[in-house]
């Protein structure tokens, strides 16, 4: 079972839980004052505006008690994905490097953006070869990702640079690779009716790592 | 007590760039430089001034400010 994080605010957790059950996944809600974790065999932090993205995109929610349940699943080497306002979460709670600032150009991002995977080592791109190259859906204001220490492991990145990520960041992960953020959105990008089916293939790494963290 | 919030200068401020072209473009263009933050007044029920201090830090560390881009500033307001 999977489970997909609601804070107050959060908008794509219907999207994502379809997604993962389009992929055969047992995907459920969990809401953000859920402390205990310990049935899931991975999380995900979807996107959209968690606390009204008030003090600092992603900050109030990284504090939620849910929270708690989020750091001993990564601790524990479990698969945790955060997708856009999730991925922001998770460098706001230190579980990534880094944290995000507005769009070089001021101006919310939507549309599709093509991105390369540079590093499979991870839960979201295991089945993908490092050059390949996906078109999913960036949907964001704050997507600049910056990282002063430079210690991140990126596993994507923008092909055409879209708002200022610096090292074109699109997706990272830790050193262990169980925890991942992407800020483009693969839960969109499942099927050819929506643009590109290519999210899919991310979806389904991430669902093959819980399966395998299932012991 | 303020605490004053500032971007660190050696990260990419969007806004601040953005502020700064358009004090430009409205001829102000004496300005050379501009960072961008933010201040929290705090109402604070206490008298130990030092553990006010030290617990209003606490605070600024532990999620008004976020040190991998921000730095903190405390300022003792006057009562």
């Amino acid at each position: 079972m999977i489970g997909v994080i609601v804070f107050p605010g959060t908008n794509c957790e219907r999207d994502t839980v379809r997604a993962l059950r389009m992929i055969g996944a047992k995907a459920e809600l969990v809401w953000h004052g859920e402390e205990a974790l310990d049935d899931l065999d991975g999380v995900v932090l979807p996107g959209g505006f968690a606390h009204g993205d008030y003090l600092r995109t992603g900050a109030i929610a990284a504090h939620s008690p849910v929270m708690k349940g989020v750091r001993r699943m990564a601790d524990a080497g479990r698969p945790v994905l955060g997708i856009c306002n999730g991925f922001q979460v998770l460098c706001e709670a230190g579980l990534l490097p880094g944290a995000f600032v507005a769009n070089r150009n001021l101006r919310f991002i939507c549309r599709f953006v093509e991105v390369e995977i540079s590093d499979s080592r991870s839960a979201l791109t295991e089945g993908l070869h490092p050059g390949t190259r996906i078109r999913i859906p960036l949907n964001s204001f704050e997507g600049n990702h910056r990282d002063p220490t430079g210690t991140a492991r990126v596993v994507a990145r923008y092909v055409d640079d879209p708002n200022g990520s610096q090292d074109g960041v699109a997706a990272l992960a830790n050193t262990e690779g169980n925890v991942v953020g992407i800020m483009p959105h693969p839960e969109r990008a499942m099927e050819e009716v929506m643009g590109s089916g290519d999210g899919s293939e991310l979806l389904e790494s991430f669902v093959r790592a819980t399966e395998a963290a299932r012991v | 007590m303020t605490v004053r919030i500032m971007r660190r200068s050696d990260i990419a401020d969007p806004e601040a760039t953005t502020v700064a072209r358009s004090l430009a473009d409205l001829g102000y263009d004496e300005v050379s430089e501009v960072r961008t933050g933010r201040e929290f007044i705090l109402e604070i029920d206490s008298d130990d001034s030092g553990r006010v201090r030290e617990r209003v830090g606490a605070m600024c560390e532990e999620i008004l400010a976020n040190p991998v881009i921000e730095d903190y500033e405390v300022l003792i307001g006057d009562s």
